[in-house]
């Protein structure tokens, strides 16, 4: 009886690898995770990577154009612009990755209560979530940035707020596809309680739904955080934010190209190798693909 | 060849066929070696079970093969046009096949609601395929376009010109798929499983109509279906289909008396025949013929399936109702409801199979749901060994469930895919608590599996792994874990082959003597239901019409909606004279403005057990 | 016809819940309403109180809310603490800039999302499709005002085609593609995904079985359902629109809407703010509205959906 027990976890994990296997073999997929790993990277070892202190200034080398010591340039500061940006990462990624976890918890679980209690309570709290996606998130994320004040962890929390309507209308959905499985009522009809039937056959089910939603949307997290740090509502100067150092780059953009490109460049290669990794989940566990695999 | 009248050259000449689907290193054939002819004006039918490849034939000869993802890889498709020439329509060109498809070659599918274009009008869509063919303005389309809508018999073809077909029923949408399809006057009709998603007075409306329209225009039809009784009924000749090749090919009187190939014996045999059983008051277990790899055995032994016991009721409806708000006017105040079930009153006792038949919207399913509490009652009672449910804990309601059971149509959809075989039988074990230890479980779900025919070890694998059949014994196995008294078996059968149809039946059967199971048998089929079941029911529109014992019933009709019913359905014996004249008529809807009760009929016994509604 | 009488009726709660919405956000914004007015200029406390009273803030707060919804009905939102105009008239003198780029921009993201959707769906899995699917997805990971600024560098400075700053149509040529490219990736995608979508439908085999033309299927019966769900989802991206409208102008330094609502935050200019977002909003809602009709149009099941007439 031992293998009973055991067969269907290997079977599992021999699907996971298969569909690591599947999933690599797209050259999209595999560039955003070669990417995005370069970035995880330059993270961590910063200190190691960057040839240089993100805030040392050099007079002599304001808006020093790209050359064979910095490689991106300098700022107006005179710092290097290539330390700046790799120390960058570690502003960006872990910020769109926070504000991405806290809007799921409280979307994901706003969303699961809605589809599965229903009723008139689904009703009204849909409503609520109607008007509240009605605000352009980076709007909505504004006003509460204007609640909380100025600042990167503040900024965290305005996305991630700005996010949950959204987390919480697709899950919801994904919750009333799943509720509608003939198996679940089957299980009801059998008896099973509703924690049961939550947590062995309607949780399992929106899994892909949410791994894709979350992959696609920490782009648009770290895209919103670091606009918001753009506008001047997060990370402030002297941060090495890429957000933040583009807009202090903006008004040397005319003599000084460079300030602007190698954060910008960062910021957008972030971002595609996230979604060229979501995009890919999304076909490999595409919800509606599950039954057929 | 015995089929070829040597005066009258065919109009279709199939040698050698053979298509293949599926990509470089899969590549799987659909169809190998078919050959056949086809004269003008005559009817072959091309019966097969899922995966016979007799769609595929007529995506070949409609040149759809490349567009669903297949290739024909060799053979010829002679077909002789209208001016004479023989063309292959294996090697037309696109652009040439456009001229001859939907203009002297055209095809009506299976599922007519989603055939149709959901956005443009009827009109639009009937008078396109004309003028895509033919050299006329859009008005002179449009009036042959009603004239055709009359021709297939749909009431104020006027009004449909502009109709959508999300407002017709699916029956009016095959209608108009054969207006469109016979509206530039084809040669050849090919009707590929055109009844198979209607109801059974709609599909014999239907044949109805294309038997008529054939002979007034001459038109040649390959008729694809998996029913036996719809090719006793429709053909002229017949072409067996097994595994993408033909076994057997005659005309229709020779197949069905002298069928030669182990499958067609096979398939008969499997074939539920309505009035087989009009002499004997119980259902009976017959053997029947299993093909083992190419052999057919005889499976199972005659008993007479005498379970039941008339004593006292195990589940008592009294009066039961369900109704359902569907529109809301502006103020979200209801405007209509559904009367799904109208003050029902039914009495199901132990061992027994009770039948209840009726046709989609009738209300037969929202029976099953009301009773496994799926569906609150809007009104009545349900006493399960004479206990109400209204008077019940919320303790023992759930005990209940222990001894209320469902198998639902598709079993793939009722069993979660991402659990295995084993742990979704042991569910219902779990769920109320009946082993201590898992070991017990595991052994109890082994036995199960044995039980209903698939090996011990099937527990660890994924439900993908099995087949259509396979599945619903896995969903048998679930419903017996519990060792429930009453089986709910809401349309089980209807969506497998009949061969596999026929083993499941044998195997309810057996499993009802063994463990004097009753069965709450809802389905459409009355063919079937005549061999299961005990008593029947027949609901329509949300009410009991007639029931009674089911030789009464299927024998002795009372209720003229009994009758269209049973006179709706065909028979698979050829040459059996056809009475279609109570079959006229759309069922009404079961929704109605707030309000606008219906009248419950009272039921009037006529002979012992056998009541009516008068 | 009940369908818009719902659809109008449901506005109603919408607006209200939103106007109660900012009301309560803003009442727990921490620091003194009129302190911030006076800009941290000291004051007397009588100065301070005759303040407080000339803006009812000395009033219960279910009073403030009664006359906050009142006002809000005639669209009076008070006094800007800044500008010390009503917020009312700066929203009026600034709209038309904000409307005209977001019009731009919807222009640009529809016609380009289109474009790529359309000819990504056709050969699904095709090298055409990659690579429509790969300018897509980079339209959609192109962060705005980065885009905006590469644009004004490009062909601002270096190739000084088009002019930067003003208020002609030709100034609002590059805010417009910076706004829409952001919009029409996930636009693309959409109309892919539901292009290939409509591909597989029963009614399209149908099509081939009359004998009609593949140009015939796909621009006709193809093409008409797949534009359904991509119409639904434009009152969401047209949200999205605003809030690239916002960046946009901040790179451009252009005037309207977007940058009013980043100075008003930073300024903490709560009355100007608390306006911007009620209008933003009212203005989604006019436009879902819109998009439903515009759905209806082209959806015959809609219209019908709520006369049952079999």
């Amino acid at each position: 009886m031992t293998t009973l027990a055991l067969s269907p976890a290997r079977l599992r994990s021999a699907s996971f690898l298969s569909g690591l296997r599947e999933f690599l073999k797209h050259p999209g997929a595999l560039a955003g995770t070669i990417v995005l790993a370069a970035f995880v990277v330059c993270a961590i070892f910063a200190p190691w990577l960057a040839p240089f202190d993100p805030s040392e200034t050099d007079i002599g080398m304001r808006l020093g154009p790209p050359d064979a010591i910095t490689w991106f340039g300098a700022d107006i500061h005179g710092r290097d612009i290539f330390s700046r940006v790799i120390w960058g990462a570690r502003y960006s990624l872990p910020v769109g990755f926070a504000t991405l976890v806290v809007g799921l918890i409280i979307g994901g679980t706003f969303g699961v209560m809605l589809g599965y209690i229903g009723g008139r309570f689904d009703a009204i709290a849909s409503r609520i979530i109607d008007v509240l996606l009605g605000f352009p998130s980076i709007v909505l994320a504004i006003m509460v940035v204007a609640v909380l004040g100025v600042g990167l962890v503040n900024v965290v929390v305005a996305v991630a707020i700005a996010e949950i309507p959204r987390f919480a209308r697709v899950i919801r959905g994904a919750v009333l596809v799943a509720k509608q499985n003939l198996y679940v009522e089957a299980a009801l009809a059998m008896g099973a309680s509703s924690t049961r039937v939550m947590f062995l056959h309607i949780l399992p089910a929106i899994m892909p739904t949410v791994i894709v939603l979350g992959t696609l949307n920490l782009g648009n997290a770290i895209l919103s955080t670091a606009t918001l740090s753009f506008l001047g509502l997060g990370a402030q100067p002297p941060a090495p934010e890429w957000g933040a150092m583009l807009n202090s780059g903006r008004e040397y953009m005319r003599y000084a190209p460079w300030t602007m490109m190698a954060p910008g460049l960062a910021l957008f290669l972030a971002v595609i190798a996230v979604n060229l990794i979501g995009d890919r989940l999304s076909e490999v566990i595409d919800p509606r693909n599950a039954r057929r695999r | 060849m015995h089929l070829r009248d040597q005066t009258i050259p065919p109009l279709l000449s199939v040698r050698n066929l053979a298509v293949s689907f599926g990509g470089k290193g899969d590549r799987a054939a659909a169809v190998s070696g078919l050959d056949f002819d086809l004269g003008p004006g005559r009817t072959l039918a091309i019966v097969g079970e899922s995966g016979s490849g007799k769609s595929v034939t007529s995506l070949a000869l409609m040149g759809l093969t490349t567009q669903s993802g297949g290739r024909i890889d060799s053979g010829e498709l002679h077909f002789r046009r209208r001016d004479g020439s023989v063309v292959d329509l294996a090697k037309l060109t696109a652009r040439q096949m456009r001229d001859i498809s939907g203009n002297e070659i055209s095809i009506i599918f299976q599922e007519p609601m989603t055939s149709l274009n959901p956005v443009f009008t009827i009109g639009d869509q009937i008078a396109e395929a004309i003028t895509a063919h033919r050299d006329i303005s859009q008005a002179e389309a449009l009036a042959e376009t009603r004239a055709f809508l009359e021709k297939v018999r749909l009431p104020d073809a006027a009004a449909m010109i502009d109709r959508y077909p999300h407002q017709l029923s699916g029956g009016m949408c095959q209608r108009v798929m054969i207006a469109m399809a016979l509206s530039c006057r084809p040669t050849l009709l090919i009707a590929d499983e055109p009844t198979t998603a209607l109801d059974v007075t709609v599909q014999a409306q239907i044949l109805n109509t294309i038997r008529d329209l054939q002979q007034e225009m001459g038109t040649a039809v390959i008729f694809i279906t998996h029913d036996m009784g719809v090719v006793a009924e429709m053909a002229d000749d017949v072409l067996v289909m097994w595994r993408g090749r033909r076994v057997e090919y005659g005309p229709v009187g020779d197949i069905f008396k002298r069928p030669s190939h182990p499958y067609t014996k096979m398939l008969l045999s499997a074939v539920p025949k309505l009035g087989s059983f009009a002499q004997e008051p119980l259902p009976r277990r017959t053997p029947i013929l299993v093909m083992e790899g190419d052999i057919p055995t005889l499976v199972g032994g005659t008993h007479v399936q005498d379970t039941a016991n008339y004593a006292t009721p195990l589940l008592r409806l009294d009066q039961i109702s369900a109704r359902f708000d569907v529109s809301h006017d502006a103020l979200g105040r209801p405007t209509h409801r559904v009367h799904a079930a109208e003050k029902i009153s039914l009495d199901i006792y132990p061992g027994e199979t009770l039948a209840l038949v009726g046709e989609s919207g009738s209300g037969k399913t929202t029976i099953g749901r009301m009773i496994q509490q799926l569906v609150k009652p809007s009104g009545g009672s349900i006493l399960f060994e004479g206990r109400d449910y209204d008077g019940m804990s919320t303790g023992e309601r759930q005990k209940l469930k222990r001894q209320i059971h469902s198998i639902f149509q598709d079993p793939m959809a009722s069993i979660n895919p991402r659990r295995t075989v084993g742990q979704s039988i042991a569910e219902p074990i779990e769920i109320h608590g009946l082993n201590k230890r898992p070991s017990e479980t595991n052994e109890r779900v082994a036995d199960l599996l044995v039980k209903v025919g698939l090996p011990a070890d099937s527990a660890s694998r994924y439900p993908h792994q099995f087949s259509g059949g396979q599945r619903q014994r896995i969903c048998i196995a679930r419903a017996l874990a519990s060792d429930p008294r009453l089986i709910i078996a809401d349309e089980s059968v209807s969506a497998l082959d009949v061969s596999i149809q026929a083993q499941i039946v044998q195997l309810l059967m057996e499993l009802q003597a063994e463990k004097s199971l009753t069965y709450l048998f809802i389905s459409h089929d009355m063919a079937v239901v005549e061999k299961i079941s005990h008593r029947v029911a027949v609901m329509y529109l949300g009410q009991i019409v007639e029931y009674g014992p089911r030789q009464a019933v299927i024998s002795n009709p009372q209720h003229p909606y009994t009758r269209k019913l049973l006179s709706a359905v065909p028979v698979a014996e050829p040459g059996r004279a056809i009475d279609r004249t109570l079959v006229a008529g759309d069922i009404p809807s079961p929704m109605r403005r707030i309000g606008d009760d219906p009248v419950v009929v009272p039921l009037r016994e006529v002979t012992a057990g056998h009541w009516v509604a008068a | 016809m009940a369908f818009f009488l719902r659809r109008l009726l449901g506005i109603i709660p919408i607006l209200f819940l939103t106007w109660t919405v900012v009301f309560v956000v803003f009442e727990f914004i921490p620091g003194d309403p009129v302190s911030l007015m006076m800009g941290g200029v000291p004051a007397s406390d009588e100065v301070m109180a005759n303040e407080r009273a000339r803006l009812g803030l000395d009033k219960p707060v279910l009073e403030r809310y009664a006359s906050f919804l009142g006002r809000a009905v005639v669209g009076d939102f008070g006094e800007s603490y800044k500008a010390r105009q009503p917020v009312t008239q700066m929203i009026r003198e600034q709209i038309r800039p904000t409307l005209e780029l977001a019009a731009g921009g919807l222009v640009v993201g529809l016609g380009l999302g289109l474009l790529l959707g359309v000819l990504a769906g056709l050969k699904p899995n095709s090298w055409l499709d990659t690579v429509c699917i790969f300018l897509a997805l980079a339209g959609g990971s192109l962060p705005s005002f980065w885009s905006g600024m590469l644009l004004i560098y490009v062909f601002g400075t270096v190739l000084a085609w088009v002019p930067i700053v003003g208020s002609g149509f030709s100034a609002l040529i590059l805010p417009s593609i910076a706004t829409g490219l952001f919009m029409a990736g996930d636009f693309a995608r959409l109309v892919r995904s539901s292009i290939i979508d409509a591909m597989k439908q029963n009614y399209i085999r149908t099509a081939y079985a009359k004998g009609l033309a593949p140009i015939r299927i796909v621009g006709k019966h193809a093409l008409r359902n797949a534009l359904i769900p991509p119409i639904t989802m434009l009152g969401i991206q047209l949200s999205t629109l605003i809030g690239g409208a916002v960046v946009t102008e901040n790179v451009f330094a252009r005037p309207g809407l977007g940058t009013m609502l980043v100075d008003a935050v930073l300024n903490k200019d709560m009355p100007l703010v608390q306006a911007l977002i009620v209008y933003t909003t009212g203005v989604y809602v006019l436009v879902n509205l819109l998009v439903d009709l515009l759905y209806v149009l082209i959806d015959p099941r809609i219209k019908y959906a709520r006369t049952p007439s079999r």
